[in-house]
């Protein structure tokens, strides 16, 4: 037998280990347009001490270690673009913690965000977590570790990874370090007031280590929500009709979509303004505040609030919100794949131009749209295209289209976010150089072999 | 592969919906929550599917464990985001089954079920003479024109617990003064399982048989004990021109319940929704009427209940072939936890397999004391006797 497959199969249990061509096939991609790579193997962890020894053997043998959550990235952060160990860290997925009075929850890294919703509906009804628009079994560890937003990202503090109150890292030595309060108290309370080493494991596509458990910051759940949708043709007043609603602190989550299908939409900046409340009384008040603030726009024609039609409603207020799924079918092949670029609220119109220019381009159709960050302190903006997975045609062009829209967005002052490899070159090659340096620098120290998700963050992979 | 299933198999995203129910409470797709990898998940099956008919990845051993591992308990139809697709979703896999079957590469546990069931007319390799043991000492007529055949199928007359469950059914038509027969050893498989495993030809010519045995005997009305055979018989028999009333057993008493008297019991009742009876054929109420009309019974949901509830496991003949297997991490297992943490003693089944798996998974996690498994027309009947 393969002494490493033996040896792993000794670390986590032989049914926990696979080099099969079925698992190398699998996870060799995810569901984007990226190329896949075969991992060596595949191993499911059960513990910190298991993750532990892989990361020591793979010291020892020199092969790289991929850690993999719900693998819902598209942009392949978590394809093994150098073989190696596939770590798929789903099998930890237990809820350690909910302090209810300081509002977090500690889980271990596979715990998917759907469950941490309905283990606190069930518990803790008071409470709720931060949902992003990815399928429920998007894993908490994955998301922060790549920056992403939810539903709560307008209201309650902008990314993910800023909702991060501690973590436990496996260190690319195998060394485990916890990060934040829980470093020095029995508490996971938050990352300050100490050296905040966390930033070290956020954003980085798993190149520096192993996240095994995270710390979130948990927030109310009102009794109510509810939603308001307002139109304009005119794609400049986007980033003011914003800026207004932000600023009334009314609404919980804040996004807008504009698609082509169906033809009824076609044209129209839809904002939707998603509002929780404990009372009907607060509810008619804060939309009544929300009205108000955007007056002068729908007296003057130039923009007006619509009526949800009631199954728009059921799913545009539902988190994560089936439908974006769904889209993946708008050309009966099972598949797209966004780049959702960081921008300043400002270039929501440019970036909405030039996603119709890219799209009209390469001759493949798309939905736009995006989430306001914080208390308008920047803007997801998606460019996402559908394709065919049964064309490879159809494919390339997505490719292109992807590639063409990371570049439009750089140019415009926005970043990339959770970008494929060559997108991340890009964002590299365009970075200030000694903060490159200082990456490399900050890699070599942590895994001295290299063997953490080679190919990421890297101008030559 | 059939065309109209080869045409749309990319289309599956393999976005993960379908691990989890709609209520997200854990992971609900069996084969995945017992082996973890996503080859085992609905979504990492099809593109499986896919690569194998591609050539990207060959017919072996572990392929077909994950290929016949999915227990097809439709909670990937219930919970998949692609509305276009969702609904072919385990047709996709059994269409996959059939195409291995007819290579002939299909697991020992597979193969040898077929052949029981093709030699022996049923998957125990029994005596056809042993198939009313269950009902010795009940007084139950042959079918000769009653308005209802009480079609018991295998695992009723064969194993231990189904042969109780055959009585206590049985024991409560008698009471609601149903007019009814049995086949005894005329009566051979359903078949339902045999077409989820792929044998496309065997279940036709098992399907032809009963139709024209039914059809001789003058049956119209048909009782299942099964919700299995309720749904080949319901949904696959007319095909075949085989068109018949079939009830699953709780149906039939749900109408005849409120003429049984019954007396106070002090029970707390968790009830566990067969994947044929609920999903497959949306029939998630005439169980739970049933025990409500027991007086003194409190029914408490699991937090996965009806649409969202777990699958014991036994579905897709894993109950025969075992290709799922045993564990902490199997379904019966985890689901008899679950019905723990609602306090009930006593976790109600409206399926023989349910009732096997179940009762097997008490013994396995020593919960013997904390709850018992029970058949619902069992707790009924009880309600009676008292």
């Amino acid at each position: 037998m393969d002494r490493i497959f033996e040896r792993l199969s000794d670390i986590v249990g032989s049914d926990y280990v696979s080099n099969a061509a079925e698992e190398r096939f699998i996870y060799s991609r995810d569901p984007g347009v990226q190329r896949p790579h075969e991992p060596d193997y595949v191993v499911l962890p059960n513990t910190t001490e298991e993750v532990q020894k892989i990361v020591l053997l793979a010291n020892e043998e020199k092969i790289p270690v991929v850690p993999l959550g719900g693998g819902l990235v598209l942009s392949g952060l978590s394809i093994p673009l150098k073989g190696g160990i596939v770590l798929d860290m789903k099998r930890m997925n237990r809820i350690i913690e909910v302090n209810e009075k300081s509002h977090y929850a500690v889980v271990e890294a596979g715990t998917a965000m759907g469950m941490l919703s309905a283990y606190l509906a069930k518990h803790y009804p008071t409470l709720k977590n931060s949902l992003p628009d990815a399928p429920p079994v998007a894993t908490v560890a994955g998301n922060v570790m790549i920056h992403g937003s939810g539903h709560l990202s307008q209201s309650e503090g902008g990314f993910h990874s800023e909702m991060v109150t501690g973590l436990e890292v496996v260190l690319p030595t195998g060394k485990v370090v916890k990060l934040g309060s829980c470093s020095t108290v029995p508490y996971w309370f938050s990352r300050a007031p100490l050296p905040d080493l966390a930033g070290l494991f956020l954003g980085w596509n798993g190149t520096t280590g192993i996240i095994t458990k995270v710390g979130i910051k948990l927030y109310p759940r009102p009794l109510l929500n509810d939603g308001l949708m307002f139109l304009t043709e005119d794609v400049d007043t986007v980033p003011d009709i914003m800026f207004r609603i932000v600023n009334t602190e009314m609404c919980e989550d804040l996004t807008f979509f504009i698609t082509p299908k169906p033809a009824m939409f076609e044209g129209f900046q839809m904002t939707i303004i998603s509002i929780t409340a404990n009372s009907d009384k607060e509810m008619r008040l804060k939309k009544e505040i929300i009205r108000d603030t955007l007056k002068d726009y729908y007296e003057s024609k130039e923009a007006g609030f619509v009526p949800i039609p009631k199954e728009m409603k059921a799913f545009l207020l539902e988190a994560p919100q089936k439908n974006l799924s769904a889209f993946a079918d708008v050309r009966k092949g099972g598949g797209f794949e966004y780049v959702g670029a960081i921008i300043p609220v400002e270039k929501i119109p440019d970036a909405y131009r030039a996603g119709l220019e890219i799209s009209a381009r390469n001759g493949i159709t798309y939905s736009l749209g995006g989430r306001m960050i914080g208390r308008g302190h920047s803007f997801m903006f998606y460019f996402a295209y559908p394709f065919n997975r049964a064309d490879e045609d159809d494919m390339n062009r997505v490719r292109q289209a992807l590639d063409d829209t990371n570049h439009a967005a750089l140019k415009m002052g926005g970043i990339p976010w959770k970008a494929e490899v060559s997108g991340q070159q890009l964002i590299l090659k365009q970075m200030w150089p000694a903060t490159y340096e200082f990456m490399q620098e900050i890699r070599g120290l942590l895994d001295p072999n290299g063997i953490m998700n080679p190919g990421n963050w890297e101008v030559n992979p | 592969m059939k065309k109209e299933y080869a045409d749309i198999i990319h289309r599956c995203f393999r976005c993960g919906w379908c691990k989890l129910p709609l209520n997200f409470k854990d992971f609900n797709c069996p084969s995945y929550l017992k082996y973890r990898f996503e080859s085992f998940s609905s979504g990492g099956r099809l593109w499986l599917i896919r690569a194998w008919m591609n050539g990207e990845i060959q017919t072996s051993e572990r392929f077909a464990k994950i290929l016949f591992s999915c227990v097809t308990c439709k909670n990937c139809v219930e919970a998949c985001a692609m509305p276009k697709i969702r609904q072919y979703l385990v047709d996709m896999v059994i269409a996959a089954r059939e195409d291995m079957v007819e290579q002939g590469v299909i697991p020992p546990g597979v193969r040898d079920y077929l052949k029981a069931v093709s030699i022996s007319g049923n998957a125990y390799k029994m005596p056809q003479e042993q198939r009313a043991i269950w009902a010795d000492g009940l007084d139950i007529p042959l079918y000769s024109g009653q308005e209802y055949l009480f079609y018991v199928g295998d695992v009723g007359s064969y194993d231990e617990v189904g042969k109780k469950m055959a009585r206590s059914v049985a024991m409560l038509l008698k009471k609601a003064d149903i007019s009814f027969g049995i086949l005894a050893s005329d009566e051979i498989t359903d078949g339902n399982e045999v077409k989820t495993l792929g044998e496309a030809g065997l279940f036709e010519q098992i399907a032809s048989q009963n139709i024209e045995k039914f059809k001789g005997l003058g049956v119209r009305k048909i009782i299942t004990l099964s919700p299995h055979a309720f749904n080949s018989m319901k949904n696959e028999y007319p095909k075949l021109g085989g068109n018949f009333d079939v009830y699953h057993y709780t149906q039939v008493l749900n109408a005849a319940i409120k003429d049984i008297s019954m007396a106070e019991v002090d029970l707390k009742v968790t009830y566990h929704d067969p994947c044929y009876l609920g999903r497959w054929n949306n029939e998630y109420w005439a169980p739970r009427s049933v025990l409500r009309s027991v007086p003194g019974l409190e029914l408490v949901e699991m937090d996965r209940n009806m649409q969202n509830a777990l699958c014991c496991g036994g579905g897709g003949g894993n109950f025969f072939t075992d290709i799922l297997g045993t564990g902490p991490d199997s379904s019966s297992r985890v689901r008899v936890k679950e019905a723990i943490d609602t306090g009930a003693s006593v976790l109600a089944v409206a399926c023989p397999i349910c009732y096997r798996m179940l009762s097997d998974a008490v013994k396995a996690e020593g919960l013997e004391d904390r709850i018992e498994v029970r058949d619902i027309a069992d707790i009924v009947n009880d309600a009676v006797a008292v």
